[in-house]
């Protein structure tokens, strides 16, 4: 190790719990009857249906279609026919439902036909695309499309590229287990990533409570025909954290607001890079991942799980026990409290982590802050949280912004050391959830403005076209009729015009009159107009009869 | 004596002269505060105020002709902006205006429709497509909930239909922190 590490501040050490889950081997969780899977898994835009209810569908077919740049395809993870579209509980705290495929499966696990890509003949930007569609997201927990973060954009190239395998956060072991097992395949996604970002320094971060994924990742090393290094850092949390493992491994921070490809630095997380390898090297879509169950369970182990498969088969599978007191999707530091154990297993579900009363005794009743300042001391953002609070607690969202609410990474280490145990985490969210709502108003609103005054300038603008039109209308009618007297007598005024106007108008309406007259007794034969005479006689006479008793009546009354 | 004075006329003409260029130079069109008070208001353009539309009602403000709590879009949140902007109390929505509803969007029941396009007429941001004896629709992300579509349909066939809390538009709640409740004999 002769690399210089460096330290971020702040930090803390939770109990590590990792020795429960990854003594256990490896196995694929067996294939549900249903599989739930969201079209939502991903940052950016969700997903479009590609396929039918009723469809029959192959294992790893696409069946909802990337959606712009900023998306990721989802697939089928096994064979079965499609049973619905439509919303269905997901894996998210609010307990909402989202757009979800649901898959029957038919048992049968057949692969739809799929070949290794031939990455290095391809157009780098077919690539990405090519990856888009195969759904390759970040599996450390964002869950952002790996495509766009493999284009080095204008620079065309990032010089460092950085392998996340820290997996700082208590209890989960799934990247551990990973890197034990299959150190080969998260290489061969390596060379995938170094070859679109064109790096040459590649340096793979893991913490040193993980030797034997440290001496796996250093023996496939090795192998490879180029410099990789394997560097052990120190266990603390959120060492694993991408801003923090780019200081310990390099010094170097990312400034305020801007990101890690801005100082020339990409960080992706092992699993990714699995996934990336089994997409470039086998054509596989990102069906499966490895997920940690743990905590209150009778046998805590890594599990291969297809996506959509639901939770509970799990933790059944993993041995329930009397007691729980929920589930957690992640650790206990970042998890999200899952509001349904039907919800199914997405791209983002590192670990269910069951809770017991004994394992996670609930939090004692929070006390008013007492400004010690120790949140201050183990944020790893360097900020300060119990300002953060502060303004948070009272609405004042724009001084938090100022004291770089955007900078906090959600890590829970201020709540963590609160002797007040005031849920921090909780009160940044809500800000920050608050600002983006008033931003998305501020963006209608200004909209709303716009289309209002252009609707304004727009009726003004279609009155004046409409008083020009028919000033323009009268004006080329009085030059006409002006021009057509003149060779009879030059003493032409503009009364004279207008008189003349409005004679030809009552003549041309006369016309029109006489245009629309009967036609239907032109050009009779004298028989026929006598008929109509002779009609026309009898009429006269009886209403000239029933117009007489009607005036002796009057005159009567 | 006369020097002191000439000095003082001389910088009184010259002061005068540099005003009035500034005055010519750097006028500003329209009224800047109006402007600032436009950017607080929702933007509905639904007249609820009083006033046609949000840019008169801020006008108006700016003049003092108008009070700061007549926008029930806006809300209290909006009515506190407004008094921090302009330097005074907040006070309670003006009730006679109206009460702040949740943000809906007009729907317009396609079978009903007749196509009259009056309702086209009185969008105030041309969020209605249609045509005359064409079905109407809303473009809903450009729908403000103005409601002043409502009253001219002839037919009632537009509702106001609230939006859903959906997972793009959740919201992180405030979170409610149970205090440890101090008790009595600890107090005294």
């Amino acid at each position: 190790m002769s690399r210089e590490l460096f330290k971020f501040k702040g930090g803390v050490h939770p109990p590590e719990h990792k020795a429960e889950s990854n003594t256990r081997p490896v196995h694929a969780a067996p294939l549900p009857k249903k599989l739930v899977i969201p079209l939502r898994q991903h940052i950016g835009n969700p997903a479009k249906p590609v396929v039918e209810v009723g469809d029959r569908v192959l294992k790893g077919q696409l069946i909802g279609a990337a959606d712009g740049y900023i998306s990721a395809a989802v697939h089928a993870s096994s064979s079965g026919i499609v049973s619905a579209i439509g919303p269905a509980v997901v894996p998210h705290v609010s307990g909402l439902p989202d757009e979800c495929i649901t898959l029957s499966t038919d048992g049968l696990d057949e692969w739809i036909v799929h070949a290794p890509l031939d990455y290095r003949a391809m157009e780098p930007s077919d690539l990405r695309m090519r990856l888009r569609d195969l759904g390759i997201a970040g599996l450390g927990g964002a869950v952002f499309p790996s495509a766009v973060k493999l284009d080095p954009g204008a620079t065309h190239s990032c010089p460092t590229l950085i392998l996340n395998g820290g997996e700082c956060e208590p209890w989960i072991t799934c990247d551990d287990v990973l890197m034990r097992t299959r150190a080969d395949d998260i290489l061969q996604g390596v060379a995938v990533m170094r070859h679109l970002l064109g790096s040459t320094e590649i340096l793979i971060g893991i913490e040193d409570n993980k030797p034997e994924a440290i001496a796996a990742m250093q023996a496939a090393a090795q192998k490879m025909d180029y410099a990789i290094e394997v560097v052990a850092v120190p266990a603390i949390y959120p060492g694993g954290g991408a801003k923090q493992l780019i200081k310990t491994l390099t010094g170097r921070e990312v400034p305020s607001g801007k990101l890690s490809t801005d100082i020339g630095i990409q960080v992706f997380n092992v699993g990714t890079a699995y996934a990336l390898a089994r997409a470039v090297h086998h054509g596989e879509p990102l069906i499966s991942r490895l997920v940690t169950v743990t905590g209150h369970v009778l046998r805590p182990q890594n599990m291969e799980v297809l996506i959509g498969t639901p939770m509970h088969t799990l933790i059944t599978l993993a041995g329930d026990r009397d007691g729980t007191t929920g589930v957690l999707m992640g650790g206990p530091m970042m998890g999200m409290p899952m509001p349904d154990l039907d919800v199914p297993v997405v791209k983002a579900t590192n670990c269910i982590l069951v809770k017991s009363r004994d394992l996670f005794p609930p939090l004692p009743a929070a006390l008013p802050c007492i400004r010690c300042t120790r949140c201050a001391d183990a944020c790893p953002a360097e900020l300060q949280p119990q300002e953060l609070f502060r303004f948070a607690k009272t609405g004042d969202f724009g001084r938090a912004q100022e004291y770089h609410l955007f900078d906090c990474i959600e890590c829970g280490c201020c709540s963590y050391v609160c002797p007040s145990h005031i849920p921090l985490v909780d009160f940044y969210r809500y800000a920050k959830s608050e600002i983006w709502a008033r931003e998305k108003e501020k963006r209608a609103a200004d909209l709303a403005r716009e289309r209002h005054e252009f609707r304004q300038f727009r009726l003004e603008r279609e009155k004046k076209e409409k008083a020009e039109k028919l000033a323009a209308k009268a004006q080329a009618k009085r030059a006409e009729l002006a021009a057509a007297p003149a060779t009879e007598g030059p003493a032409q005024t503009d009364a004279d015009a207008k008189k003349a106007l409005i004679a030809a108008a009552l003549a041309r309406a006369q016309a029109k009159k006489a245009e629309v007259a009967p036609k239907n007794v032109d050009h009779l034969p004298p028989e026929k107009q006598r008929e109509i005479e002779e009609i026309e006689a009898r009429r006269a006479k009886i209403r000239e009869l029933a117009r007489q008793p009607l005036e002796t009546d009057e005159k009567k009354s | 004596m006369i020097t002191a004075i000439l000095v003082m006329v001389a910088i009184a003409v010259v002061t005068g002269l540099v005003l009035g260029w500034s005055a010519i130079r750097f006028k500003v069109e329209g009224n800047p505060l109006a402007e600032k008070i436009d950017a607080i208001l929702p933007q509905t353009q639904c007249g609820q105020c009083g006033f046609p539309g949000c840019r008169p009602y801020a006008e108006a403000i700016a003049k003092g002709e108008a009070d700061i709590n007549q926008c029930p879009p806006g809300g209290e949140e909006g009515v506190k902006k407004l008094a921090e902007l302009l330097g005074v109390e907040p006070k309670p929505l003006d009730e006679t205006h109206g009460t702040p509803k949740p943000k809906s969007v007009a729907f317009i029941d396609e079978q009903t429709c007749i196509g009259c396009t009056l309702c086209i007429q009185a969008c105030p941001v041309d969020a209605i497509s249609g045509a005359a004896k064409q079905m109407h629709t809303i473009i809903a992300v450009e729908c403000t909930g103005c409601e002043l579509c409502l009253p001219p349909c002839p037919v009632d066939c537009i509702t106001m239909v609230p939006i859903a809390e959906d997972l793009p538009h959740w919201k992180w709640k405030h979170p409610v922190v149970m205090l440890k409740q101090v008790s009595g004999e600890a107090r005294a």
